[in-house]
This record gives structure tokens, sequence and C-alpha cells, in this order.
């Protein structure tokens, strides 16, 4: 970091602006909050006297040239990229802008089936087409776990005129593939990286943390600020790294993006920032201790497993983020969303999410370890009064290498029909099906139902594994496409 | 010393109850709260946590008798207690007035209360020397976590429900008491007043928390006037006695112990309720 970190220059245009008491004869119409008292009192007088639309000292979210540009600078550097943005639409946004800045219609981009469903909605926006990786699967956890170095080189050489290669770093559950491996293999094909750092903030902040995207050469990083970063909810940060060229992704935000960005989120992107730069490493190191601990007690109780670092294989769990706390359940013959409803109906406890066979306890500096005691508590509360005995993942039948027909942009547009699932096959689906979990596709708009496919379904559903993603409930029936417009 | 020092609580964002100060002895802030002595000429001297009263020399009596004395006439052989919180040592000062009882355990997070306690405070804490206490400094919810079928009976002195002593208040910590209990074991507690409504949902919720891990869970009273309202109720929660069937009145005679509050009448009488705590006690939250 060469910038002065201290600096917020946001938050002080808006202390400046608050101390001018310039008499507002623009929008917001609710001038300062006194056009609005309910409102005021719910969010407070301070809150309401900055939110307020740009003006000459507060710049332009859409053409910097002041403080947000200087805001922009300051988050470049204490994340190392060559430049950055301040997005208002969260991480949904920076993910949109890093796969529209990069593929053009019919482009191929390359990515792993569990991604966010920003990034598929994000093809139908754009219109480029998907190649799949398959990630690797933990059939004892329940678990999607990396992308494997040699099927993306495979998958690369087989599409050496992809425009993108999209990665999770980490993933929900904390795992991360070898990023810099992929990053020298796709470079040296001309190929972009992008990476989904939705839950990877932290990681340019700590140095026992996996290796942050833009530090390990990555083309774009979509950073969620408000998840670990400490922001508000939907404020985010796209980086960019030296190769790409900076005023084209202005443009490519700008055809989406609101011209009343919010100041409440901005400046909280702002203060944020400040803080990780400064205290980062400090706040961090706390988070990853009360993970340590909170992990061990559980282990200590017995039948849960908090995993960690044991899992790392140099290839599908090149590293894992310790600062995630993800607790298999399934030891104590309890799903991941019984205990989660537990946790939350009979011991007011609200944690992240539960899947089927693990839950997720977000750890962050807000938290007191007189929470975590209550947090390992309740877990050893619910073993003791719940438990039954252990339940085995079904085998999670694989994954078949799906033939694309129409890119999710043509699906998406297509005339649709609902038509038996026995009778789909040879079809092109017009909708997605998925296992929870792993949460993978079995089938994505726009690719063609096989015999296999329908075999799958069917196997999935006997062995009683949850099927999501269509529009009947009972995955009788499957959305075909009729007729391509 | 000013003349004219007063210590002042807020019983309710509109209530104060004020206490002549003649000398504040000690003042001190821990890794958890901030904890005061003050010495005074009608209550004696008072420690507070957090600005809010926790005992008085003068009516401290009241408290811990009432604490005490009502699960011990009821077990018929308590020998292994865990107290929980009472860094002040007035639980323990009544607990080891009883020869049968052959272990106490006190599990306090804070240690500057019970260190503020024995500086100022010998009145409750004078048997932290008796050879059957042994002292933790731990959080009191971890501390249970780890015990199995272990203690005849359970004190839980805890403070207010926010801050360190939240924890003490959830079903998670009642249901490892539960676990820590042996099969014929009972659990008191501080249950907060229903007079006020800030300590009245506290005292609903304790009391769902505990019904839903206990299958006797009684609340007894007792008048204690430094805390809000004067009124105060407490908690009986056990595995199978019942703290009236099965109190042994002639066992706990023959102790011979002198008590300046409790005695067997008022035993009997503490279990019975006016209607409105009654009904805020049915309620559901
Ligand atoms: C992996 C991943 N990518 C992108 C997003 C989108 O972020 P946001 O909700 O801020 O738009 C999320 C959100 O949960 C996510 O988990």
């Amino acid at each position: 970091m060469k910038m002065d970190q201290r600096r917020m220059p946001i938050y002080q245009a808006l202390e400046n602006l608050k101390t001018k008491r310039i008499v507002p004869f623009d929008v917001p119409g609710h001038k300062r909050g006194k056009g609005n008292p309910d409102l005021t009192n719910f969010l407070g007088e301070k809150c309401l006297a900055v939110d307020v639309n740009s003006m000459k000292p507060l710049d332009n979210l859409c053409h910097p040239t002041s403080v947000i540009k200087e805001a922009e600078e300051l988050i470049a550097d204490a994340f190392g990229a060559a430049s950055a943005f301040l997005m208002v639409g969260g991480t949904t946004s920076s993910v949109q802008t890093m796969i529209l800045a990069s593929c053009k219609p019919g482009d191929k981009i390359i990515l792993p089936r569990n991604v966010h469903r920003s990034v598929i909605n994000a093809l139908v926006l754009g219109g480029a087409t998907p190649i799949y990786v398959n990630p690797q699967y933990n059939e004892e956890l329940g678990l999607a776990l990396g992308m494997n170095v040699d099927d993306i080189k495979k998958t690369i050489d087989a599409h050496s005129d992809a425009k993108a290669i999209f990665v999770n770093n980490p993933t929900y559950y904390g795992i991360c593939s070898n990023l810099k491996e992929i990053i020298n293999y796709a470079h040296s094909k001309n190929i972009l990286v992008l990476a989904d750092e939705a839950h990877g903030t932290h990681l340019y902040f700590h140095n026992a943390l996996p290796g942050a995207a833009i530090k390990l050469g990555a083309d774009m990083a979509a950073v969620s600020m408000h998840k670990s970063g400490g922001s508000l909810t939907q404020s985010s940060v796209l980086l960019l790294g030296k190769q790409v060229e900076q005023s084209y992704v202005r443009q490519i935000i700008n055809l989406t993006q609101t011209t009343s960005g919010s100041y409440l989120l901005l400046s909280s992107l702002d203060i944020s920032r400040k803080n990780l730069a400064l205290n980062g490493s400090n706040i961090f190191s706390k988070v990853i201790n009360m993970t340590e601990y909170a992990r061990q007690e559980i282990n200590n109780i017995g039948g849960y497993y908090a995993f960690s670092k044991e899992l790392i294989n140099s290839d599908s769990v090149y590293d894992f983020d310790q600062t995630k706390l993800i607790v298999n359940t399934l030891g104590i013959g309890l799903t991941g969303h019984e205990v989660y409803d537990y946790m939350r109906d009979e011991y007011d406890i609200q944690i992240e999410f539960g899947d089927l066979g693990n839950i997720l306890a977000y750890i962050s500096v807000g938290d007191r370890h007189l929470d975590l005691e209550r947090l390992v508590g309740a877990l050893a509360e619910i073993k003791r009064r719940h438990q039954k005995s252990r339940i085995f993942m079904p085998p999670f039948a694989g994954y078949m290498n799906p033939e694309v027909i129409l890119s999710p942009q043509k699906a998406f547009y297509s005339k649709k029909e609902s038509v038996k699932l026995e009778e789909s096959i040879g079809k092109v689906s017009g909708e997605y099906l998925m296992c929870y979990p792993p949460g993978i596709p079995i089938i994505s708009p726009g690719e063609l139902i096989s015999k296999d496919i329908v075999e799958t379904i069917k196997y999935e559903k006997s062995i009683g594994a949850q099927i999501t993603g269509t529009q009947d409930m009972n995955v009788n029936y499957i959305n075909i496409i009729k007729e391509v417009l | 010393m000013s003349l004219h020092l007063w210590y002042t609580e807020e019983h309710s964002k509109n209530v104060r109850f004020s206490i002549k100060v003649s000398e504040h002895l000690f003042s001190g802030v821990s890794e958890f709260q901030k904890i005061d002595v003050f010495d005074s000429i009608e209550f004696g001297r008072f420690l507070t946590i957090d600005g809010l009263m926790m005992l008085t020399e003068k009516d401290e009596f009241i408290y811990h008798e009432t604490i005490v004395h009502t699960p011990m006439a009821v077990h018929p052989d308590p020998k292994n207690i865990l107290v929980i919180g009472a860094g002040d040592g007035g639980v323990i000062r009544e607990l080891t007035r009883y020869d049968i009882v052959e272990n106490i355990d006190l599990v306090e997070i804070d240690e500057m209360v019970i260190e503020a306690s024995k500086k100022y405070l010998p009145q409750t804490a004078c048997k932290f020397d008796d050879q059957r206490v042994n002292v933790y400094i731990q959080d009191g919810l971890k501390y249970v976590r780890t015990k199995n079928n272990e203690y005849d009976l359970i004190i839980v002195d805890s403070t207010d429900p926010i801050g360190p002593g939240e924890g003490l208040f959830t079903r998670e910590f009642y249901g490892n008491c539960f676990k820590a209990l042996k099969d014929d074991g009972i659990m008191v507690n501080q249950h907060e007043s229903p007079f006020y409504n800030d300590t009245k949902l506290a005292m609903q919720r304790a009391h769902k928390r505990i019904k839903e891990s206990f299958p006797i869970a009684k609340v007894y009273q007792a008048h204690i006037p430094t805390y809000p309202s004067g009124y105060w109720l407490f908690g009986f929660a056990s595995k199978n006695y019942d703290p009236i069937e099965d109190i042994n009145k002639s066992k706990w005679s023959k102790l011979g112990l002198t008590t300046k509050y409790y005695n067997l009448d008022l035993h009997i009488g503490s279990f019975a309720l006016p209607n409105y705590v009654k009904e805020l006690l049915n309620q559901n939250e």
C-alpha cells in the first residue's frame, strides 16, 4: 500500500457538506429526512442527512473525477489492484460486469458448475456460451470442492477460443482451487481469469489466509465488501488487474448501473476500506482465533465434524479459508437443515445456512466469545436431545459432460413446454435441475437431455435426494425448448 | 469525599432509586464489566456491576438464604454442588454451613468480582478458603457443557441477561445444566422480577426456557428491598423433587441452622404466587 489509507474522501466530502448547511432544492425529496419523519425516526437523522444526490463536491459515480475517483484509487491500492470500482448493485453487479466485459454474445466462458446464480444470469444478459468444468465432490461430507487443474487444462485445450475462465475464490464453503496454476495456464492461452470473491474480501488482508485473486494475477475480481469487509448490504467492489482496460469496464458498468448511487453505500465502502487497510490483519487474526477455538470445541463434543485445513489435498482443495466455520452434522444423524432449524427455533441462534450435510456459522469481528459459547452449547444440546444414527450421503451419481445446444440466453428467450421426464430425452432443457447438495446442476437451460441424465434424475429421486430447480416441485415434468425464437 | 454523593440506579426508564453514599471504596473495569463497591449509612457496603445493584450488606441475607436453603431443604442428599456466578461469596457462605456438603465448585467468569469482594465485602466473601470450595474462573456455559451426571444441586446466581450473564438465560445453558445434574438433581436460579417491563420479559423467557429442559419448573419469590421493585423471583427446576411435596421439614429443622429470613413456613409460602405473576408465567412469549 503506497497511499495514505487513513484518508476517507467520500466520508470527508459528506462531512463537509453537512457543515455547509446548504438548502436543498434537489432530489432526494425527503430533504435530509425532514419530509419523511417516520423514516427519519426509524433510520436516524444522521443517516438521512447523508442520503443525498450526487453533486459537484460529492463527485459522480458514473464518471468519477474527484472524491469517488480517489476512493476507488484507495481501494485499488489497499487490495493491490491496478484499478477498482465502487459498486452499488451488490456483488451481482460486479460479477455481471466481469462477464459482460470479457465476453461478447457467442463467446465462450469456462466455469465450474457450482457458480452463483448471478453468473448464469450474466450469461443470459450477455449471450456468452458456458463451457462447464466439473468441481470435485467429497462424498463423505456431501461437499462440492474446487476444480482439478488437469480438468481445467484439458477444457482450455479443447476450447482455446474461450475468452474467460471464471473461478470461485473461495467457494461458499471456504474451498480454493489452485488459482495460481489456473491463471498461469489461462494467461498462456490469452484467456482472462475472473474471480468470484463474494466470500473472499478478507483474503486480501491476512497472510495466513489463502491467496487473493488479484494478488495472484487474476484479471478481475468481484469482492463482497458487505460480507467479511463490514460495509453495508448491497455495496461491493470490482477489482481489475493490469491487463484490463478500465474505461471499457466503466462503460459496461454504466449499461446497467443506477445514476443515483447511494452515498450511504459509497461512504460505507470508503470507511470499511480504511478499516480493513489499517486494521485488517488484526481483525482477521481475531476471527481466525475465534473460529479455531469454536472448531476445536465443536469437535470435542463428538459426532460433529468442523473441518479445516486437513482437507487440503494440493488439488481440488488447494487451500481452505479457516475463517469459515462449517460443521458436518451427518455424524449425529441430523441433516444440516435440521440443525439449522433447531438452532433458530429452539436456541434463538441464526446461522448462515444448513444444507443436507453441513451448517455454516458466519464468524466475524462483531462476534464475542460469549456468543461462541452459546453456539457450541447449543450444538452440544442438539446432539444430546436429538442425536440419531449416522447418515450416509447418497453417492452423488456424478457429473455428466453436458452438451450445450443453446446459450443460456437463447434458451431463456425460447418458447418452452412442459413434458413428462421420460419424454424429454433428446430435447433441449428449458430449465435447471440440480441435486442439493452438492448444488451442481445435472442439467442447465440450453443443454441436451440425454437418456443418462433422465436415468440419473430418477436414481437421485429414488434414493431421496433433494432435487430442486424445476417448476414442477415433484420433478415429474420438465420444461423443454419448444421453439427457438 | 463529597458529602452529597448519591448512587442512583434507574429501575425503569422513569423510576430512580438512590442511596446516599458515604464512601466510594472501589472502582475497576474488568474484561467484562465495571465493578464498584460503595459504603453507605443505610445499607452498609454495596456492590454494583455496570451500575446495577448486586448486593448490599443490609439485605443480602434475604437473597442468599432464599436461593440456598430452599433447595437444600428439599434435596435429601446434596453432596456435590455447582455454583455459577456468585463471585461475592454469599451463596458459598450459606452452603458451607451444611456438613453434608462435600464439594462446592464455584464458576465465576470475572475474577475481579471475587477479588473485589474478598477485599471489600468480607461479610459475604468469608468462606472462599473453606476446603470444600473450588473456584474456576470460566464462562459458566462452557463449564457445564463438559459435565455429565455430576452434581446434586446447581445454583445459578447470575447477573441480568444483558452482558456477561446473557448466556446463563438461554435454553442451551439450562439444557447443559440438566445434563450436568444427577438423576435427582435440582437447579435454582436468580429469576428476575415480574414487575417492570425489562425484567418481566427476561423472567418470562427464562421460565419458558427452563420448562423446556426440566420436567419440574416452579417459581418462588422473596422481598429484596434494593432490587428493582423490591420484589424478586427465583426458579426451582428439578428432575423429580417437588419443592413443596418433597421438603423434609424435620430433617432440616434438626440441622439447627439459624437463619434471618428463611424458615419452613416461608419456604411453602414463597411458592404461592400472586395472580399477575402466575398469568405472566403461563403466557407464552
Ligand atoms: C458466490 C457468490 N457470488 C456472488 C454473489 C452475489 O452477491 P450479492 O448478493 O452481493 O449480489 C453471492 C451472494 O451470496 C455469492 O455467494
